[in-house]
């Protein structure tokens, strides 16, 4: 069709008549079944009065346009219909697979009395210390909750073990007793933004019964040692107890609270002061928003009475290395969770040479951690983007070059503007061609190139999910329904000061995950504290940012030339904690620890960088703040963005930070 | 002297101390110490305790949270000659649910006797001490004119959750 109205335009004199002419004749010819099309010339101003020739041409054109654009119709719309049967059949498919198991429903209901008699009795028997609060939770959950859901969800408990049930023999499970019928904060995801709302909630509702069910084997635990202070430790059982010395000795777990921490799930609902139970190696498949519950992959139903969605999201993969095939796939890692943490570890012992992909945080810490690694264990170690420099998508460029060549001092072959085009496994290693030719081979890739935020829910609970961003839309409350909230890397939500994004750092999932704990308590807060982010890499360079950074806006910096007392070291060893968003809160040390040269040996190069603030604009007002090498003035950064205002003069702005001082 | 270069889109200047020696003419909106939406400090403008304060770390949200916002309130709210005197035994219900959990409340020579302190109410002044008692380590001024900056503090293995 469009072909032919091109053609058409060559036509000019004609254009206009011919194309009136055809939609003219096209409806006709709809009526009229593909009758001859006649020219109604008393319409036309141009009438083609004259020349046989001329209208047989007009006939021609139009008759064969007329034909054009019926092939078309037919095509798009027989097309549509295969997609749509399709789409039908995958559907149908899918009930199939439930219904065996739905069938076992009603032929329980009916005898509910009856196995739940016998169940008192079997509990009885078993000597675990599960079995005392048994008979007390059969009845207790009654109470609080109303008796129709609670009813049903007992129902629906018993149908997971349609066997033991009808053969009410001492071998009852513990698996069924385990899983509450109801909680009433449920929270899905047991990562960091999960368990900053765990604990608001519990420190608002006092007595709270907090529910975390998460996917994971692991109880709450946070990222960012991951890829930064676990491969700095010199504890060689690193990977097993998890634990990371920082600068100034003091020592963490990874996780954010020792098991003790935490209660049994099945304790949860009897506990009198309430508590927080973590049901792990559990997925919530789907959620029933009217009904207020959600349906795990054992086919176990839970109520709530609040919910949160911190399902977080999955590492990207390059379609290059998806298509390569199974020998690919095993020499790749995508890098997110603790097991990602232990194998990447190992690999790192084993093999000679390994090639990360990407070039943003992830990518460069790993690659500075590996690199650091490179001399020790004879490790190759590169780094390849598409980007010119590392960070190029958040830092101005002058700044990408020069974190490149810092990184590359960290033993990283640091290979830039290279775009992945296939991947093979060839002669026990993996070659990675890319698309301007070069060929790069290695041992192991880890690709870092993203992350995809977790939305499977949102089809079942027919919440909105984010074109732009990606992640559950949820309004500036973090609330996507009414009692459903979203916080943490999955949550697209609207920022009342910079508009809506997604943030996918570490100390924005405690925000958030705060924030959405006191609105799941009736707060009615909006998302107004700023979140903050940092990163270190290698110890000469490290820097916090809060805000929007991206590179392709206009930024102005403001630098100073820097002394060996600025340093993310002597940084951490100042305010005594490995993870910078908590200086803000615990109070700096009062002797910092000044281990480096009193002396500040300045730097007499114009153009190092060394340390400085970088002011990110969008139509003249800062959006984003980055802190180079700059520390413990994030409550300063936080107070111009939550301003708002039009700097004439980002120099005095600049002066606000005293960054000629520590 | 200043130095001021431009690429692209992008500005850098550079300075010495001496260009940022006189005082900043930026000027800031000033801050409601009211304002709903910002982060409070331990102690809400009502005078109530925030018990979400992330100076508090896990303390009133643990298995001994309870105990611990009993104890904490009879404390804040006594008006007693000797502050806190009639809170003993909230403060020993504490300690007692405390001594179960050694993981997470480490049984410290310094921490226990700074709860000594509190109960026995040899304070200087409620507000310091109040800081005080929470946690050696994790100390935040509780003022309520600055919004206490905010992470969920991942707990090390000293401070009490």
């Amino acid at each position: 069709m469009l072909t032919c109205r091109s053609v058409w335009r060559k036509l000019p004199p004609l254009a206009r008549a011919s194309s009136t002419l055809c939609r003219v004749g096209v409806r006709r010819a709809v009526l009229n079944n593909g009758g001859p099309v006649r020219v109604p010339a008393a319409n036309m101003s141009t009438g083609p009065s004259g020349g046989g020739r001329e209208k047989q041409l007009y006939v021609a054109l139009v008759g064969a346009a007329t034909l054009a654009g019926g092939v078309y119709a037919y095509r798009t719309v027989k097309g549509d219909q295969r997609r749509y049967q399709e789409r039908i059949d995958d559907i149908s498919s899918r009930p199939l697979k439930l219904s065996g198991k739905q069938t076992d429903e009603p032929l329980n209901l009916s005898e509910p009395s009856a196995t739940e008699a016998t169940e008192t009795p079997v509990e009885a028997t078993e000597t675990e210390p599960v079995a005392e609060p048994e008979p007390e939770a059969a009845p207790a959950p009654e109470e609080p909750t109303p008796p129709a859901p609670e009813a049903e969800a007992a129902a629906s408990t018993e149908t997971t073990e349609p066997v033991p049930v009808e053969t009410p023999a001492v071998d009852a499970t513990p698996a069924l007793p385990e899983v509450p019928s109801h909680a009433p904060y449920l929270l899905i995801g047991g990562g960091t933004a999960s368990f900053a709302a765990a604990r608001s909630i519990r420190a608002r509702d006092p007595g709270a019964k907090v529910l975390i069910v998460t996917e994971e084997s692991e109880f709450p635990y946070m990222r960012p040692p991951l890829s930064k202070e676990l491969w700095f430790s010199d504890d060689s059982s690193v990977t097993e107890t998890l634990r990371f010395k920082q600068w100034n000795g003091k020592e963490r777990s990874i996780y954010f609270q020792p098991p003790s921490f935490y209660i049994q799930a099945e304790e949860l609902a009897s506990a009198e002061n309430g508590g927080v139970a973590v049901l792990s190696g559990r997925k919530v498949v789907h959620m029933d928003v009217r009904g207020n519950k959600v349906k795990l992959d054992d086919d176990t139903e839970i109520s709530y009475d609040k919910c949160l969605i911190a399902t977080g999201g999955v590492p990207r993969n390059l379609q290059a290395i998806e298509r390569a095939g199974e020998e690919v796939m095993k020499r790749t890692t995508l890098f997110r969770k603790i097991d990602d943490f232990k194998s990447l570890d190992k690999v790192s012992r084993e093999a000679k040479s390994i090639a990360i992909i990407g070039g943003g945080f992830l990518g460069s810490e790993l690659a500075c951690a590996l690199g650091r690694k490179s001399s020790e264990f004879g490790l190759e170690v590169m780094q390849m983007f598409p980007e010119k420099g590392n960070m190029g998508k958040v830092l101005p460029e002058y700044l990408s070059n020069w974190t490149t060549e810092k990184v590359k001092k960290e033993g990283v072959q640091v290979i830039a503007e290279a775009l992945v085009k296939s991947v093979t496994f060839k002669d026990d290693r993996l070659e990675i061609k890319l698309r301007d030719g070069r060929l790069v081979q290695t041992d192991h890739i880890v690709a870092a190139v993203g992350l995809e935020p977790n939305v499977d829910l949102a089809k079942s609970a027919g919440l909105e999910v984010d074109s732009d961003f990606g992640g559950f839309r949820v309004n500036a409350e973090l609330q996507a329904r009414s009692n459903i909230w979203v916080a943490g890397d999955a949550a697209c939500f609207y920022d009342i000061r910079l508009g809506r994004r997604r943030v996918e750092h570490h100390d924005h999932a405690v925000v958030s995950g705060r924030l959405a704990g006191e609105n799941m308590t009736g707060a009615n807060k909006p998302y107004w504290h700023q979140s903050m982010f940092w990163s270190d890499l290698g110890p000469d360079v490290g820097y916090e940012a809060i805000g929007i950074v991206d590179s392709s806006l206009p930024t102005v910096g403001v630098f100073a030339k820097a002394t060996a007392k600025d340093t993310p070291r002597a940084a951490t060893e100042e305010s005594g904690t490995g993870i910078r968003s908590e200086s803000e809160t615990e109070e700096t040390a009062v002797s910092p620890v000044a281990s480096s040269t009193p002396a500040p040996a300045l730097v007499q190069q114009r153009d190092n960088y060394g340390k400085g603030v970088i002011f990110y604009l969008r139509d003249k007002v800062v959006v984003g703040i980055i802190l180079w090498n700059v520390f413990n003035r994030m409550p300063v950064a936080r107070k111009i963005i939550k301003d708002g205002e039009e700097h004439a003069d980002l120099n005095e702005v600049a002066k606000l930070f005293n960054i000629h001082e520590d | 002297m200043s130095y001021c270069r431009q690429e692209g889109k992008d500005r850098i200047i550079f300075v010495t101390k001496e260009d940022h020696e006189a005082p900043s003419n930026a000027e800031l909106i000033a801050d409601d110490p009211n304002d709903p939406y910002e982060e409070q400090g331990l102690i809400l403008p009502s005078g109530d305790i925030n018990w979400n304060c992330p100076c508090l770390g896990g303390m009133a949200s643990g298995p001994c949270g309870s105990q611990f916002k009993e104890a904490f309130s009879c404390f804040h709210y006594s008006t007693d000659e000797v502050k806190g005197s009639e809170c003993i035994d909230n403060f020993r219900n504490m300690q007692e649910c405390m001594q179960k959990y050694p993981e997470l409340y480490p049984q410290e020579e310094d921490k226990e006797s700074t709860t000594q302190a509190e109960s026995d109410s040899v304070a200087a002044s409620a507000a310091q001490t109040e800081g005080s008692a929470l946690s050696p380590e994790t100390d935040a001024t509780p003022s309520t004119s600055d919004p206490s900056p905010d992470s969920a503090s991942p707990t090390d293995s000293h401070t009490a959750s």
